[in-house]
């Protein structure tokens, strides 16, 4: 196939708002009218609410309202994605650091900060459960209320759900070694640099939402069963986030905003804090218990797993993060038996959510880390044990799922290749290597529209969100191979309810291939219509003209679509309308409740140094390899996984939230909680991508960019053991811990 | 009620004369009082630079100076690169380079990388590494950015 623009490293589409400042983020929206508000919070991770006294903060001249769960419709009205838990504002009981009590609502931002300071909250501290062991141990009180699941046999523990997925049959007397460890992987942030933001406004007869949200159309699914309202009251308009990597998929303060706004009859807007952030939403952290048993060969004989998953004091989507993210525990390798057992644990801490990898780089770090051991106790090189035991294509290594849907051995030996395994290494430096699966979307549905106009440009409206992945530009290269339209003349509209078409949601990786494959649909259909209003125009048979990349052909030449339009639409002009569908179905009986449209696929290797004396690590060079299928914008495909591996730095190297004996956040905002800079890159870093045109999306295209990170703390705990010869269990690999591992060793 | 203090200061070449509260961020100014929202906010306490704009030619994190402090100032946002509809060469390369993903850090990434030039037209990798080490980017594009300020600076020997 010529492709034309699909393939090309174009530059991204939005990219010029985004370095002129003129991109409005939700913070940057000025609504007539709007006033400020500021959430107000108790330094305490659980306390019973005895009274809230608002009589000094009504007083502060500029405050319109100071909103408690009192002033709300009572029973305090619930929300969340997997089960209605959350309370629109702390309901007589605050359950972790940082849940609001109150909302005050100001004509200034000041005035509602100084009001929310003289909100007076009586509370009686309870014990607070954020550690696993202490939400496990049945003398802790239980967070989540049990009326809330009647018919739960879990409900009296801080177990929410427990995930058992197994295959084969299991004989241990097969094993000839079997490793057995424990590893931990840090409570940490998604840390967008855009901290969320909502604004909501009285519209007529019902409520307008800006929100940073990922998820549109479950915003507005909620807001509308919340205030009792049609979803065609309820407008939802979601500006490009500024990052969302999971975090922003679902609600968090906009019903406590919309209630405010109804309230007062005027536009609110709430913009968090980055210390507010971190308590918003975090990743799960998660402690795994792993028995892998091998053959001699290093043949996997079985994987023994059990992971306990530490979600917050709200499921969210956490729950789904543990059933899915385990669900694949296994790995991208073929296991004679395996059992797994994850475990949803309810804790006293900010509720869990979705981030980048969606739980899979929690089991992974115990997986690929116990693969290593492995290697070690038997004498067999790391990356050999990992090739013997990797799936080919085809094969059904979950035996209910879909089959190994890549080459990916050949993504191994490629990055094996980029960081020279085999060569031989300069003292002092040490290597490692480690592989990651994900499943994409087991559900989904993407409707799409794409306009021709008449002059030959074309308007795509898509209720994907971009956050930074991309996918305006993805869109915008389709449309322009198929319809042979300049990639700058196409308009890409998102993230307004009223004006684009119904879409699932964007996360799992999803957009390139299912609203890609939408979009790809649209434009068939304008190639179909165009080929009918030719064949009408010059009186010949619709099967002597042929439409497809750009092109049409007639039976003597051939003309690229936009010098046909003219002629196509005839005297009145107007506009071709395409619109897409594109449905991944569920499976009933499937435990996931659809098998996976495709699996990201990621090989990362290192090479690095330790300081001995300090812990101190360098990265010398790093390799990232994932299999893609077929990189619609290469440039944008090398950004996601460089950016997926500084990601995964973070959480392999030093992030986590440091909690006080009571369960409260020390660390809170950018001071004390350290991400990467552009002081700690690797000294090298290579990005590549395996492309046999394999996957499902169009052109043969995979969905991709969490791939990158699920691999990246095993493949760089590995190096380390290497270089300081005792293994790490436990994340982040900070300098002081590998220090005092050596003082130990 | 604060009482307010007169300033006067240019910014993106235009002269204002503005009566603004004593405690008063810049940022806020800039944001809030006079619409320039390419100057973001993230952490407020001086850490992740997406505030950072030039004061009389240097980077300031615009959430730690007061309004007044400006007074007299020449100042210069995000808003203020591009000239005659045309981009510079920093926001070119940033684009060419796929040096911007969501966006949210990057006017606060150029006008450090424009400080930086301005300091020292001809930066090492390392160096630039180090200008650039006080702007947070979580999409991970630190190696695109540092890409992108060395081409430029090789080009013409730093933003004019």
């Amino acid at each position: 196939m010529n492709l034309k623009t699909v393939g090309a490293p174009l530059v991204r589409n939005g990219g010029h708002e985004r370095v002129t400042g003129e991109e409005k983020y939700v913070a940057d929206i000025k609504l007539p009218g709007m006033l400020e508000s500021k959430l107000v919070t108790i330094d305490s991770a659980h306390a019973k609410i005895l009274s809230i006294d608002t009589s000094q903060a009504r007083k502060v001249p500029g405050v319109r309202l100071v909103m408690t769960a009192a002033d709300l419709p009572q029973p305090v009205p619930r929300f969340g994605p997997q089960i209605e838990d959350r309370p629109v504002l702390a309901d007589g009981e605050v359950k972790y650091h940082g849940e609001p009590v109150a909302l005050v609502v100001a004509d200034t931002l000041e005035a509602a900060k100084k009001a929310a300071r003289l909100v007076h909250v009586e509370y009686e501290e309870l014990p607070a459960a954020f550690t696993i062991e202490k939400a496990l141990d049945p003398s802790t009180p239980l967070v989540m209320d049990p009326s809330l699941r009647p018919n739960d046999p879990l409900a009296h523990t801080n177990i929410f759900n427990e995930h058992r997925y197994s295959w084969g049959q299991f004989d241990e007397s097969k094993a000839e070694l079997v490793v057995e460890n424990t590893y931990s992987f840090p409570m940490m942030t998604q840390f967008c640099i855009e901290p969320p933001a909502f604004i909501a406004a009285p519209d007529k007869d019902g409520i307008a939402i800006w929100s940073t949200i990922q998820h549109l159309y479950w915003l507005q699914k909620i807001i509308a069963k919340l205030l009792k309202l049609p979803l065609s009251k309820v407008h939802v308009y979601a500006p490009d986030p500024g990052g969302g990597f999971g975090g922003k998929q679902h609600a968090k303060y906009e019903p406590a905003v919309a209630f405010a706004a109804l309230k007062v009859g005027q536009p609110v807007r709430l913009v968090l804090t980055l210390e507010e952030s971190f308590q918003a939403m975090r990743r799960t952290s998660c402690e795994t218990h792993i028995r892998t048993g091998f053959r001699k060969d290093g043949t996997l004989v079985f994987q023994d797993i059990v992971a306990n998953y530490l979600l917050g004091a709200y499921v969210d989507i956490g729950d789904r993060v543990v059933g899915k993210g385990s669900y694949a525990g296994a790995g991208p390798y073929r296991t004679q038996a395996v059992r797994i057992l994850a475990k949803s644990i309810l804790s006293n801490t900010p509720p869990a959510t979705a981030m980048r990898g969606f739980g899979n780089p929690e089991v992974n770090w115990a997986v690929e880390s116990n693969m290593d051991e492995a290697a070690r106790l038997l004498g067999i090189d790391r990356l050999e044990i990992r090739l013997r035991n990797l799936a080919k294509k085809g094969d059904k290594f979950i035996p209910y799922d879909k089959p190994a849907d890549g080459d990916w051995p050949q993504t191994v030996l490629k990055a094996a290749d980029l960081i020279g395994w085999n060569k031989p290494l300069v003292a002092g430096h040490h290597r490692g290597i480690a592989v990651g699966l994900k499943l994409g979307p087991t559900t989904g549905l993407s409707y799409s529209l794409v306009r021709l106009l008449a002059d030959g440009s074309a308007v795509v409206a898509s209720g994907t969100s971009d956050m930074g992945q991309g996918a305006r530009s993805i869109l915008a290269q389709i449309v322009s191979e198929e319809l042979g339209i300049p990639y700058e003349s196409i308009e890409v509209v998102m993230g307004d309810t009223s004006s684009v078409f119904y879409d699932q949601q964007t996360s799992a990786s999803r957009s390139t291939v299912l609203m890609g494959n939408s979009v790809l649909k649209a434009c068939h259909s304008i190639q179909a219509q165009l080929k009918t209003r030719l064949a009408k125009s010059y009186r010949l048979e619709e099967s002597q003209i042929s439409v497809e990349h750009g092109v049409v052909k007639f039976p003597d030449h051939e003309e690229p679509i936009p010098k046909t339009i003219k002629t196509a639409l005839g005297s009145l002009g107007g506009e071709i309308i395409g619109v897409g569908e594109e449905r991944k179905e569920g499976e009933k009986e499937h435990p996931l409740g659809g098998s996976a449209s495709f699996y990201e696929f990621n090989c990362t290797a290192v090479e690095r140094e330790v300081n001995k004396a300090t812990g101190d690590v360098t990265i010398l060079r790093y390799v990232t390899v994932s299999d893609v299928g077929k990189a619609i914008n290469p440039m944008q495909v090398h950004m996601q996984d460089e950016g997926a591996a500084v990601q995964g730095l973070g959480h392999t190297l030093m992030e986590h939230y440091i909690f006080d004996e009571k369960g409260r956040i020390r660390n809170l905002g950018a001071a004390d909680y350290r991400i990467l800079t552009s002081m700690d890159l690797p000294k090298e870093f290579v990005s590549e991508t395996v492309e046999n045109a394999d996957g499902p999306g169009p052109y043969g295209s995979k969905g991709m960019s969490e791939g990158a990170i699920l691999c990246v703390s095993p493949a760089v705990g590995s190096s380390v053991n290497e270089a300081i010869g005792t293994p790490i269990r436990d994340l982040p690999l900070t300098p002081e811990r590998i220090w005092q591992a050596l003082q130990e060793h | 009620m604060e009482k307010l203090i007169p300033v006067e200061m240019t910014i993106n070449n235009q002269h204002y004369s503005l009566q603004v509260p004593p405690s008063m961020r810049l940022l806020d100014l800039l944001r809030e009082k006079l619409d320039f929202t390419g100057t973001k906010e993230c952490c407020g306490i001086g850490e992740c630079g997406v505030c950072t704009v030039l004061v009389d030619g240097k980077a300031v994190d615009s959430c730690l100076m007061l309004a007044v402090e400006a007074d007299g100032a020449t100042i210069l946002t995000a808003e203020g690169l591009a000239r005659d509809g045309h981009l510079s060469d920093l926001q070119k390369t940033f684009l060419e380079k796929g040096a911007v993903q969501c966006g949210f850090c990057t006017p606060g990434q150029l006008m450090s990388a424009s400080y930086l030039l301005s300091q020292n037209p001809h930066p090492t990798r390392e160096e630039v590494e180090e200008g650039m080490a006080g702007n947070l980017c979580r999409c991970g594009c630190y190696e695109r950015i540092v890409d992108a300020v060395l081409t430029v600076s090789g080009k013409d020997g730093g933003e004019k």
